[in-house]
This record gives structure tokens, sequence and C-alpha cells, in this order.
């Protein structure tokens, strides 16, 4: 089953202007559910800008993109923010966590956003998931007292909140230690194997590419390469 | 609507919760803004409140009188020339025409609560040495009372108004040197006079309605004035005094009579009420713009502090009118905080001033009623000007491109 199909997608910036760029020229790619991807490529490639248009975040100039066999295109905003919050989570670099929250409230927001009301289940639901990123000693700390890795763990926590089936992680552990690195691409992995998550991860490191099912390479907004990764390293040392 | 806006709620307390002096200075500035608007509503409507019930005290809102004569030059025939000089007639004293008539036409009219007819003239109170120029006013004590409070102000003796009896004010009283109890005479124009009791001596607070006014029964006032079976003029109140004009206008259509609401006759004192009206609303308008850009900057520069979370917040898939609603929670919530501590502010200063202004003999200047309603009014117009100022930080806020916003 797909999870995610582009197909043609473009991205140009500054239509209308003299000046226009053309980031993404034509990407086709599908992930199908449960895969766990990398996209790999040098600075400039045009991997954020693959990932926001994913993300529902920017509209592509060219191309259409389907979520779980949903044409995208046609939405108007509300319903791109309904599905976005839905279908598909966020981790990004920085954890962007809402410092006059604690844990278990950053946790529970995008339920919140969803739903109105606070109510006990999706309190549960928070909890059970700070559990599994290893956090409940620190669910009623405020965001801004734990440390790096922790807090990226709770930004991974936030993202599986509405049970999307497509988590987007922008260099999720770019600003950590290799430690914290390694145990936040921990958690990562294994909810990928436990609940069929799919996930398509923008990353540098080449060390962290070869831990995934499958590499993308994108060099100047053309999928360069797309294999299959026969020797993954499963678990880190 | 199940999705009341709980979310919206929590996100804006606890961002106004985070920046936690921003907030307390915005609130401590609204509720200065807030107090001044607050005391000079109430100090406004207090004097206001205040004069209207010191003239209201002893003059009726509508007063009804006779036509004023005019000299009406004969013709000899039709096409004759018309005098280039007329001499404007003298007013005798005389009655209103038909006036058991004009009452019930004039109790009839909306608006009107009560009436009363009157006989008033000129005349003399006489005691041994002492002899005052007076106006004589006849009443029927048992109507005249309802329009005009006179058994309130009685300071001494009872407010009964008997043939022979006569209320006088207490500088009268003592200028003749007459109690209650005490004989005083009353001479007219026409050479009529009359002995009357003292039975009761008012205080209307006015120096010169003490002095010479003198109240005494209808029957005794027209023989004096020589008015027998007529009156002089119809008191008549209203329910709502400022409309005492319109009403005053009705009856001088429905009447070929002379009509003065107080309103004209205390001309001045409503222009002088009208020009600090509108001094006052003036420095109240701009006193709530400071209050609304207060509002506004704190939360413009909230926004900006925020961008980055409201980008997240926005990619978990909150919506635009969610991250509007956020930030009009915000300026609404600051504009109530400050109207409550305005409240407060106001009725400090209220206090300070019941303290402060006394008249000399220690009693209050005018008394300021501190109107619930008041209150109530500061604390709705303060959410609403907090609403209203947040609506441009808000708007931006929601127009946030996330990409942009997490990005920058």
């Amino acid at each position: 089953m797909e999870t995610l199909r582009l197909d043609g997608v473009r991205k140009t910036y500054g239509v209308g202007t003299s000046i226009q760029t053309e980031v993404l020229h034509g990407v086709d790619l599908v992930l199908r559910r449960g895969e766990f991807s990398a996209l790999i490529g040098p600075s400039g490639s045009g991997k954020s800008t693959l990932l926001n248009v994913i993300g529902l975040l920017d509209q592509p100039t060219g191309g259409r993109v389907f979520i779980g066999g949903e044409e995208t295109g046609t939405l108007g905003d509300a319903d791109l923010t309904r599905l976005r919050g839905r279908a598909i989570g966020f981790v990004f670099q920085h954890h962007y966590l809402l410092p006059e929250f604690t844990a278990l409230e950053n946790v529970m927001m995008p339920i919140l956003a969803a739903r109105g009301r606070p109510d006990e289940e999706m309190r549960a639901t928070a909890a059970t998931l700070l559990d599994r990123v290893g956090l409940t000693p620190w669910r009623d700390s405020k965001a801004t007292e734990i440390s790096g890795g922790q807090q990226q763990r709770v930004a991974i926590a936030r993202s599986l909140a509405m049970k999307p089936a497509l988590v987007l992680a922008d260099e999720p552990t770019g600003n950590l230690d290799t430690k914290s690195a390694d145990g936040v691409f921990d958690v990562l992995r294994e909810i990928n194997e436990t609940s069929g998550t799919t996930f398509l991860i923008v990353t540098h490191d080449p060390r962290l590419a070869q831990r995934c099912d499958r590499i993308v390479e994108l060099v100047d907004g053309h999928i360069v390469s797309d294999r299959v990764n026969t020797n993954v390293v499963r678990r880190s040392l | 609507m199940n999705r009341f806006a709980f979310f919206e709620l929590i996100v804006a307390f606890r961002f106004m919760r985070e920046g936690l002096m921003q907030t307390l200075l915005i609130i401590f500035g609204v509720g200065l803004g807030g107090g001044v608007i607050i005391f000079m509503s109430a100090v406004l409507s207090g004097l206001q409140g205040n004069v209207v019930r010191r003239t209201l005290n002893f003059q009726a809102p509508i007063v009804i009188l006779p036509t004023d004569q005019v000299a009406r030059p004969l013709r000899a025939e039709a096409r004759a020339e018309i005098a280039s000089q007329v001499q404007p007639r003298s007013q005798q004293l005389r009655s209103i025409d038909q006036w058991q008539k004009v009452r019930e036409q004039v109790a009839r009219t909306p608006g009107v609560t009560a009436l009363t007819p009157v006989v008033s003239g000129p005349g003399f109170a006489l005691r041994g040495d002492a002899n005052k120029a007076v106006t004589i006013t006849g009443i029927e004590p048992e109507t005249y009372f309802d329009v005009i409070a006179l058994p309130e102000k009685i300071i001494a003796g009872r407010q009964h108004v008997g043939p022979l009896d006569i209320i006088i004010g207490t500088e009268l009283s003592a200028d003749l040197g007459a109690g209650v109890g005490d004989k005083v005479r009353l001479t007219t124009a026409t050479g009529a006079t009359a002995t009357l009791t003292v039975t009761g001596i008012f205080d209307f607070g006015n120096k010169s309605v003490n002095e010479r006014n003198v109240y005494i029964a209808l029957r005794s006032a027209q023989n004096l004035l020589d008015l027998i079976g007529g009156v002089s003029a119809i008191e008549v109140k209203v329910l709502d005094p400022f409309a005492a004009e319109t009403i005053a206008e009705t009856l001088r259509a429905g009447t070929d009579l002379q009509v003065d609401s107080w309103i004209r006759t205390n001309a001045q004192f409503f222009t002088a009420m009208a020009a600090q009206i509108v001094t006052n609303t003036l420095i109240r308008v701009f006193v709530g713009l400071t209050v609304a850009l207060g509002i506004a900057s704190v939360l413009v520069v909230s926004v900006i502090q925020k961008s980055k979370e409201i980008g997240i917040l926005r990619a978990m898939g909150t919506s635009r009118e969610q991250v509007l609603r956020i930030f009009l929670i915000q300026g609404g919530a600051m504009g109530l905080a400050g109207s409550v501590l305005g409240s407060l502010l106001a009725w400090t200063f209220l206090l300070v001033w019941r303290g402060v202004a006394k008249n000399p003999d220690g009693t209050p200047m005018f008394i300021i009623e501190m109107e619930p309603s008041l209150f109530a009014i500061a604390a709705a117009g303060a959410t609403i000007v907090g609403i209203l100022a947040a609506a441009v930080p808000a708007r931006r806020a929601a127009r946030l491109d996330p990409v942009v916003a997490i990005r920058s």
C-alpha cells in the first residue's frame, strides 16, 4: 500500500518574477507503508523543499502529490491543514517544543489542536508515547528543563500523537552528539518496526543513512539514485 | 460547538504566563488607563447627577404658563399700513385659560408622571420691622409634593399647608426672625394681606430659594394675588428628566400655551455639560487608544518571538483560525484583566477623592456614585478593545507561512 506518491513534482521559486529558480525538476517517488527510508544529498540539492512539499507545508508548482491515495492539489488551506494534522508527523532538526508546556503536554498538543478540549484518553495516549521513547520520568518537566536528546525524543513522541501514516524527519539528529543521535535513531527505528509507520529521514550523516532500509539520493533537484540498502546496520554499537 | 476554544485558551494563557513580565506590565498599563476612564466617568456622571438633582429639587422639569400677551394694533381698513413700532405689552399675572382641561390633557401625555397647579406671584413678607420681597407659591399639597419633594427638605416643623399656614425657607426664617408657630404677614401689590402661621421651614440647599420662596395654600394664594379660581402655572414631573424637552415639544404642539422645560431654562448649564462631555469623551477615547496600542504592540512583539512555535503549531495541524483565536484571546484577556485592575484603581481614586473633595463644613462637595454597571461596562469595553487591538497581530500570526516561520 502506498503511503506517499509523487508524480513529476516540480517546485519553482520566484514564479512571476524575472529570476525563477527551479529547485525540483520532476521528482517521482513512492513510499510504501512501513518503509524506513533515508533522503540524502548535498546542501542545496532540494531535500528540505521536497520534504516541505511532501509534508503539505509547501505547494508544488507542477506535478501531483498523493497522501494515502488522496490527491492534495485540489485541497484548500483548511483541508490541507487537517490532512497534515491527521496523516503526517514532523520531526525537525531543532525540536521546536513549546517551552510553555511540559513534555506530556507537548505530546498531547496535536491531539488537542484537532479535538479542541483535553480529555483523559489523549493524556493516556501521550503518556504511552513518552514511555515508548523512554521519557516517563520526565513527563512533567518543562520542555526547557530536559537535555537535547530528550527534547528530540519528545518531538518524536509528538510527531506520533495523531498516529500518522508518515513521519517526516528533517535532520532529526543534526543537533545532537553521537551518543544521543544513536539513541534517537534507535527510537525511530523501533517505532517503525513495532507500529509500521512509514519514515522518510533527511540526513547528512552517511552512518545513519546506512541504518535505513532504502536510500534515496537527491542531487540538484533530481533523484540520482534510489536503492534498497541490503546490509542494514540494525543497532547502534 | 464541540470544538469550543479550549485548545486556544490553553495555549493563549500559557503564552501569556511564559511572558509574565510583559503580560503584567501591559495589564498594569491597561489598568491605569482603565482606572482613569472609570474615574473620569464616575466624576462626570456624579457631577452631572448632582447638579441635576439640585436643580430639580425646587424646579419642576416642565412648567406650563399662560401665553404671553401681545399688543395687537388695530387696522382701520384691510390694506392699512402696519405700525412700524409696536410697544410690547406689560404682562399681567393671568390664569391659564381653562386650566382644568389643560391639566387633564397633560396628565394623559406619555412620560408625564405627576403634575400640579400652582399660583405664583410676587409679594412681601412682613414681621415686625422686617420686610422681605418673596415669591408666593400657592400649592395643592397633595399633588405638589409628588412633583417637588418639599417634605424631604423640611428641617423644622411639618409640611402641613392649611388655609392659614405658610412654609418658609431657612434664610427668610432668619431674616424675619420667625420660627415654627410664629405669625408672618404677606402682602401683595393689589393691597391684599393675610396673616399666616409658619408651620414648616425648608432648606433646599440654595440660598436664593431659601430666601425668596414661600409656600401657602392654593386658595390663599389665589386670594392674595387676585386670581380667584385660576392658576398661573402647571408644574409637570416626567419620568426621564432628560426627555423633558421632547415632552415639552409635544405639549407645545397640543396647546397654545407656553411650555418651558428645565433643559431650556437651564440652557447654560447644559451647554457647559455638553462641553464637558465632549472633552471627557475625547480624553477617554485617547486613553482607550493608548491602551489599545499598548496591547497591540505587546502582541506584535509576542508574534515575532513566537513565530517558530506558531510555525510548528501550524505544521502539526493547527488551523489559521485557531492561531488567530489564540492571539485574540490574549488581547481580550489582557483587556479584561486590566479593567479589573482599573476598577480597583478607580475605586481607590474615588475613595481618596471623597476624602479630599469636601466643602469647608466637612460635607462632601458632591456625591459620586460608584455604580456597578460602570465597572461592568468598563470590563466589557476593555475586553472588546483588547480583542480589536489584537486583530492586527493575530492576523499576522495566522498568515505566517509555517515553512518560513520554522526556517527563520
